[in-house]
């Protein structure tokens, strides 16, 4: 052994385990983000659609959470959880702030959804005895689906990138996972290729497939 | 609840984060005009070229879109210093701001090249125009009609994707908060300032967004 000690090591199949680890965090924080998000989102969207004066003062809330960036909402509700005596661990704060964050966005485009049918459509729903809800299961969500499908692939795939930055907040996802063992190995190149090539292959056959999915429907 | 809030810090240094709100948008806009003349290039090749430019331009606008910004960033900053090339901050937030954006308006352009028919390139040439003319007076007019809405999200994006300086150190809006909030320990307050401006800018982007379609559309 020399004298002097090593303050780098190299990259080692451990590391790749514990970038496996941290792959499996973003897939899992994205994942309930998404699904929780969605399921807010379309109810809200649907408030969006019911009423003018949801439209406007609803409207005006979820355009907030389009509008500020994403980093500085996490920060904003990591910092004021604990004031109004909310423990939070960065997992939680992260999981609410990107789950409220996807609904805002969800919100909007399913409403899209819901005008994409159109009134007299809903009107000949109606009039055939569907009740309201009948009316929404079998009418508007089939042919809103459609309409808004690959819109609403483009907002879980960009979540999914953005919980990135939940890694701000000290969630080692493999953003987090991939800064840690860049200041350990000092292998930048390597290690943001394998995070990159994860992301990549995570989100690029599933865009080209909605992509695909676009074409055969609007044919 | 047992949290004093002190907004006088804040207050203080309004002028200074004010002025990084300009970082910001210089920034940002930067980015946006490197964007267009980028994305307009890749479009046009990623529809007219054949061969390694034509797979050059795809890899640039799949990876751009399919990875998250912050790992682009990241690519920027910490990946090309591997290769002992440092950049300042700001630049570091400019190319990946310019990566990013050149990506997805790339695809923007070409669904704006691909919604005009064929039909009007032969019958401008049969006019007598060469390609240029029919380019800048046929085509890209309309291509603009049809891309002006993408183009104004995405400068929304980019005024958003900024706030991502603060990780590599850039002093935006962002960052600079990030610094008084740290030297005062008034995180909320700081980031609740700051997520006001940045609503206020998106705000007046796409104000000035709708009143420049109006004088540009006017026909």
């Amino acid at each position: 052994m020399e004298s002097s000690a090593t303050y780098f090591s190299g990259f080692s199949l451990n590391d790749l385990w514990f970038l496996g680890e941290a792959a499996l965090r973003t897939l899992w924080i994205s994942f309930l983000a998404i699904s929780i998000g969605s399921l807010i989102g379309i109810f809200l969207g649907l408030a969006l659609s019911v009423s003018r004066i949801f439209s406007f003062t609803l409207g005006a809330i979820l355009d907030i959470f389009r509008s500020v960036p994403l980093i500085i909402q996490l920060v904003l509700f990591f910092n004021f959880a604990p004031i109004i005596g909310l423990r939070l661990n960065p997992f939680e704060a992260g999981l609410i702030v990107l789950t409220v964050y996807t609904s805002a966005y969800v919100a909007n485009v399913a409403r899209g959804g819901i005008e994409a049918v159109g009134i007299p459509m809903r009107q000949a729903a109606r009039s055939l005895g569907m009740n309201y809800w009948q009316d929404l299961r079998y009418v508007v969500w089939p042919i809103g689906l459609r309409a808004v499908f690959p819109a609403w692939v483009g907002v879980a795939l960009g979540v999914m990138k953005d919980s990135a930055l939940v890694s701000i907040l000290g969630y080692v996802e493999l953003l987090k996972a991939s800064q840690i063992l860049m200041t350990r190995t000092q292998e930048a190149i390597l290690i943001l290729s394998i995070a990159g090539a994860f992301y990549f292959a995570l989100s690029y056959p599933i865009s080209y497939y909605a992509t695909r999915l676009e074409q055969r429907w609007s044919k | 609840m047992d949290y004093n809030f002190h907004w006088r810090p804040v207050f203080k240094s309004l002028p200074d984060l004010l002025e990084s709100a300009i970082l910001t948008l210089e920034v940002a806009i930067l980015s946006m005009i490197l964007g267009i003349i980028f994305g307009l290039a890749l479009s046009l090749i990623r529809i007219h070229v054949k061969g390694p430019l034509k797979w050059f331009a795809i890899s640039w606008i799949e990876l751009a879109r399919n990875t998250p910004a912050l790992l682009q960033l990241f690519f920027f900053g910490f990946g090309l210093g591997a290769f002992g090339i440092h950049f300042s901050p700001f630049l570091i937030v400019l190319m990946g701001l310019t990566f990013n954006n050149s990506g997805y308006l790339a695809e923007n352009f070409r669904g704006g090249f691909n919604s005009i028919p064929d039909t009007q390139i032969r019958a401008s040439l049969s006019l007598g125009m060469n390609h240029f003319q029919t380019y800048t007076r046929i085509i890209i007019p309309q291509v603009l009609r049809v891309v002006y809405h993408p183009m104004t999200n995405q400068m929304v994006w980019a005024v958003l994707m900024s706030s991502l300086g603060m990780l590599v150190g850039f002093r935006e809006l962002s960052g600079e908060t990030q610094f008084f909030a740290s030297k005062t320990y008034r995180i909320f307050e700081y980031f609740a300032a700051t997520a006001v401006i940045y609503y206020v800018i998106v705000k007046i982007i796409l104000g000035a967004a709708r009143l420049m379609a109006s004088r540009l559309f006017k026909y």
